[in-house]
C-alpha cells in the first residue's frame, strides 16, 4: 500500500486536472488543469525512478551501495522546463484573448466553428 | 567532395544546422539589414534541405543509419560496459524516416522562399523565421529520433512553435484563438505521450525504442500505453473525431505556416504508423487497431470532405480537405496493419495498401502545400479568404491559377498528376481487402474535385471585377515557392512507379520489418 | 530502372505515358479545330464584349456567381446529416478536450477488453 502510495495520488492529481479541463469554463482554470495533469506526470516520473536503498548517482566521495539511474529525473527536469514554456505561452494567449474578446471564457471563444 | 566528418555526422547536422540558424537568427535581425537576414534563413533552410537530402541518399543506399550522441563512435549504439542497453540518445533513421525527412527538406525549402514575400509586409519577422527553423526542427528530430523521450520532447517543440506560429498574426484575436485551441490539444496530447513512455520505461527500463520493441509483451500497461500514443498522435494528424483543432489552426495560421504544419501533422502520423508498427508489431491486437484506424481514416474522410464543401473560409476549406486526405493514409496503414499477421494477405494487397498510404503523405505534402501557398498568393493580393468577395482573379494571376489548377487536379486524384497514383493504389489494394472502403474513398475523392471546381470558379473565373482590376501576380519569391512543389507534383505524377520502387517501397517494407530495425540497433539478437 | 514503367496497384496497373499520349492528340485536334475557326477577332474592340441580345451588360459583380450560391442544392439534400454534423464542429474548447478524451477512453476499453 505504502508503496503505491505516489501512484495513487498521480491518479488523483491527473483526475483532477482532466476534470478541471473539461468543467471548468474559464480558461486560466482550464490551463491549471493542464499544469495538474502535468505535475502528474512528473511524479509519476519521479515515482518510477524510487529504488529502496540507491544512492544518488554522484559518483565523487560515493559510499558504498546500489546507485539509481537518474533518466527519470532528467526527464522529470526537460518536462518541467517544457511545461513552463507551454504555460507561459497559454497565458500569453488568454492574455490576448482578454484584450481582444473582453471574456476568457471557453464558451464564448468560438468564433472560429463549423 | 564534401568532407567526411560532414558525411559521417549527417543526423547530427541535421538537428544542429536549423536549430542553430534559428537562435542565431534574432542576432542577425539585430544588424539591421533585412536582406541579409533574409539571406541567412534561406541559406539555413537550404542546408537543411540539403543534408536531408544528403541523408536520404546514404540511408537509401547503405540501409539504416545508426548515430549515438555523445558516444565516443556514432556508429556503436551499445557501450560495451552498459549490459546489452542502449543508454544514449540514438537516432535511427531508417527508410521511412528518410522519407519523412526528405519531405520535411522539400517543403520547408519552398515554404521559406515563399515567406520572403509573403511575410515581407508583416511586423516580427525574427521571430517568425526563428520559430519556422524551430518547427522544423521539430519535424525531423520526430521522424529521426530512435529515442521515445527524445521523441516527446521533438513533439513538443514542434507544438510549441507550431501554435506560436499559429498566433502570430493576432488577426483581432481570432489567429490567438486558434493557436490556443491547438497549444491547449497538443499540450494534453504531448503529457498524455509523455505518460505513456514512462509506462513503457517502468517496464523495461530503456527508452530505446529497439529495445522496447525487442522486450514487448504486451501486458496491460503495454495496452495503455499504446492506447495513449496512438489517439495522442492520431489527435495530432488530425483524424476525425479528434481533427476539430485542424480547420481552425490551419485558417488561420499563415499561409506558409499552414503548408509546414501539414507536415508536421505526418511527422505525427509517422509516429503513429512507427509506434504501431515497429514499437508493437504483432504482439498488438493488429485487426483491432487496424480497424481502428481504418474507421478514423474513413471517417477522417467523409467528414473531412463534406464539411469542406459549404465552407466559404478559402483557407478552411482547404484544412478541411486537409483532414480529409489524411483519411487516406490511414486507410491505406490501417489496411496493412489489420493484415499485419497475415503473410499471404500482406503480400497479396497489404504491402500495396501501405505503399499506397505512404506514397500518399509525400503527394500531399506537396500538393497541400502548393494549394495553401496558392490561397496564400489570393490572400496576399486581395486581403481575404472569404470565397465570397472574390472573382475574376484569372485575369491577373495567372501563374498563380496555373498552380492552382496543378494543385487541385492532384488532390481529387485526376491523372497525371501524383494524387492519382497514390489514390489508385488504395484503392484497388483496398478493394480486395473490402470493396465497400474502396468504394468510399472514390466517393470522396468526387466530392473533392467538387469542392475545388467550386473553389476554382469563384476565385479565378468570372469576369475581371473592378475591385480587383489592379491586382498583380505576387512576387517572384512567392511563385519559386510554389514552382518547387508544382514541380513535384508533375513530376511524380508522371513517373510514379520511379518513386514507388525508389523512395515508397522501401518506406514501407522498413516499416513493416521489425527485426531490420531491432538488429540495426542492438546487433544481431 | 525503367523510368516510365509501369504502376503496378496490386489489382491493376496505371501508366501515365499512355495517359499523355492521348492527351497531345486531343491537344492537337483541339488546336486544328481552333485554327479552323474564325480569323477577324480583334482584341480591344467591340468585338470583346459581350452581347446578351441587345439588352445593357450589368455590372461585373452582378454576372459572377459567387461561391456562397454553389452546391446550395447538394447541402439542402444533405441538410439532415449537415444539420448534425455542423454543431459538433462547435468552437468550444472543452468540447475538442471531451472528444480526444473519450475517444481515448473508448480504445482503452476496447483494446484492454479484447486483451484480456
Amino acid at each position: 500500500m505504502f508503496y503505491n502510495l505516489p501512484f495513487i495520488a498521480v491518479a488523483v492529481i491527473a483526475a483532477l486536472g482532466i476534470v478541471t479541463m473539461l468543467l471548468r469554463q474559464n480558461l486560466i482554470k482550464m490551463i491549471m488543469g493542464l499544469s495538474l495533469i502535468e505535475s502528474a506526470v512528473n511524479l509519476f516520473l519521479v515515482a518510477l525512478g524510487y529504488r529502496e536503498g540507491g544512492i544518488a548517482p554522484i559518483f565523487t566521495n560515493a559510499p558504498a551501495g546500489e546507485m539509481v539511474m537518474p533518466t527519470v529525473q532528467a526527464m522529470t527536469l526537460t518536462n518541467i522546463v517544457i511545461g513552463i514554456a507551454t504555460t507561459a505561452m497559454l497565458l500569453s494567449f488568454v492574455m490576448v484573448i482578454y484584450r481582444k474578446y473582453g471574456t476568457a471564457n471557453a464558451q464564448y471563444m468560438r468564433k472560429l466553428r463549423g | 567532395m564534401i568532407p567526411d566528418i560532414i558525411m559521417h555526422n549527417l543526423p547530427a547536422f541535421l538537428i544542429a544546422v536549423p536549430m542553430f540558424a534559428a537562435f542565431a537568427t534574432p542576432l542577425i535581425g539585430r544588424l539591421g539589414n533585412e536582406r541579409v537576414r533574409d539571406a541567412w534563413v534561406l541559406l539555413a533552410m537550404a542546408l537543411t534541405a540539403a543534408v536531408a537530402v544528403l541523408l536520404a541518399a546514404q540511408v537509401y543506399s547503405a540501409g539504416t543509419l545508426v548515430y549515438t550522441f555523445g558516444g565516443a563512435s556514432p556508429g556503436i549504439p551499445v557501450p560495451a560496459d552498459s549490459g546489452g542497453i542502449p543508454v544514449r540518445i540514438i537516432f535511427t533513421i531508417d527508410a521511412m524516416s528518410a522519407f519523412m525527412a526528405l519531405i520535411a527538406g522539400i517543403v520547408g525549402f519552398s515554404v521559406t522562399a515563399y515567406s520572403m514575400a509573403s511575410q515581407s509586409r508583416s511586423s516580427g519577422r525574427e521571430s517568425y523565421y526563428m520559430l519556422l527553423l524551430l518547427l522544423t526542427v521539430g519535424v525531423l528530430g520526430m521522424v529521426c529520433t530512435g529515442d521515445l523521450f527524445n521523441f516527446f520532447v521533438f513533439l513538443e517543440i514542434s507544438s510549441l512553435a507550431g501554435a506560436a506560429l499559429v498566433a502570430s498574426r493576432v488577426d483581432r484575436g481570432v489567429a490567438v484563438e486558434a493557436g490556443l485551441k491547438y497549444a491547449v490539444l497538443s499540450t494534453l496530447g504531448g503529457l498524455l505521450v509523455l505518460f505513456a513512455v514512462a509506462l513503457l520505461y517502468g517496464q523495461y527500463g530503456s527508452l530505446n525504442m529497439a529495445l522496447i520493441a525487442h522486450q514487448m509483451q504486451f501486458t496491460v500497461l503495454d495496452m495503455v500505453a499504446l492506447v495513449l500514443l496512438v489517439t495522442a498522435l492520431a489527435m495530432k494528424c488530425g483524424a476525425v473525431p479528434m481533427h476539430f483543432w485542424t480547420p481552425d489552426a490551419y485558417s488561420m495560421a499563415p499561409a506558409p505556416v499552414t503548408a509546414f504544419l501539414v507536415v508536421a501533422s505526418q511527422a505525427s502520423l509517422y509516429g503513429l504508423f512507427r509506434v504501431v508498427f515497429t514499437l508493437y508489431n504483432v504482439t498488438l491486437n493488429y485487426s483491432l487497431v487496424g480497424w481502428f484506424i481504418i474507421i478514423i481514416g474513413v471517417l477522417s474522410m467523409v467528414v473531412g470532405v463534406t464539411m469542406a464543401l459549404p465552407q466559404k473560409d478559402v483557407m478552411r476549406l482547404m484544412a478541411y480537405h486537409a483532414v480529409s486526405q489524411t483519411g487516406y493514409m490511414l486507410l491505406g496503414v490501417g489496411v496493412g496493419l489489420a493484415v499485419l499477421g497475415d503473410e499471404t494477405l500482406m503480400s497479396t494487397f497489404g504491402l500495396t495498401a501501405m505503399e499506397g498510404g505512404i506514397f500518399h503523405i509525400i503527394n500531399h505534402a506537396m500538393y497541400k502545400g502548393l494549394l495553401f501557398l496558392t490561397a496564400g498568393a489570393v490572400f496576399y493580393r486581395t486581403g481575404t479568404r472569404n470565397l465570397n468577395q472574390m472573382g475574376g482573379l484569372g485575369h491577373n494571376m495567372k501563374w498563380t491559377m496555373v498552380f492552382f489548377i496543378i494543385g487541385a487536379l492532384a488532390i481529387a486524384g485526376i491523372p497525371p498528376f501524383n494524387g492519382f497514383a497514390s489514390k489508385l493504389m488504395i484503392y484497388e489494394s483496398v478493394f480486395l481487402f473490402n470493396p465497400f472502403l474502396s468504394i468510399i474513398a472514390m466517393v470522396v475523392s468526387i466530392l473533392t474535385l467538387a469542392s475545388f471546381v467550386k473553389v476554382f470558379h469563384s476565385v479565378f473565373m468570372g469576369p475581371q471585377l473592378p475591385e480587383y482590376q489592379d491586382v498583380k501576380e505576387v512576387p517572384a519569391y512567392m511563385l519559386i515557392g510554389m514552382g518547387i512543389l508544382a514541380l513535384v507534383v508533375i513530376v511524380f505524377g508522371l513517373f510514379p512507379q520511379v518513386v514507388v520502387d525508389g523512395l515508397v517501397a522501401p518506406a514501407a517494407s522498413a516499416l513493416v520489418d521489425q527485426s531490420s530495425y531491432i538488429a540495426s540497433v542492438l546487433g544481431g539478437i | 530502372m525503367d523510368p516510365i514503367a509501369t504502376l503496378e496497384t496490386g489489382f491493376g496497373y496505371w501508366n501515365p505515358l499512355a495517359w499523355l499520349i492521348a492527351f497531345v492528340v486531343a491537344g492537337i485536334i483541339a488546336w486544328v479545330i481552333w485554327s479552323a475557326g474564325e480569323k477577324g477577332y480583334r482584341k480591344g474592340t467591340e468585338q470583346v464584349k459581350p452581347f446578351l441580345s441587345g439588352n445593357a451588360e450589368p455590372a461585373k459583380g452582378d454576372v459572377h456567381l459567387r461561391a456562397g450560391n454553389l452546391y446550395w442544392g447538394f447541402t439542402e439534400a444533405l441538410s439532415g446529416y449537415y444539420e448534425r454534423i455542423v454543431p459538433l464542429h462547435s468552437g468550444i474548447l472543452n468540447d475538442y478536450l471531451l472528444w480526444y478524451l473519450g475517444v481515448t477512453a473508448l480504445l482503452l476499453v476496447a483494446v484492454i477488453g479484447m486483451g484480456i
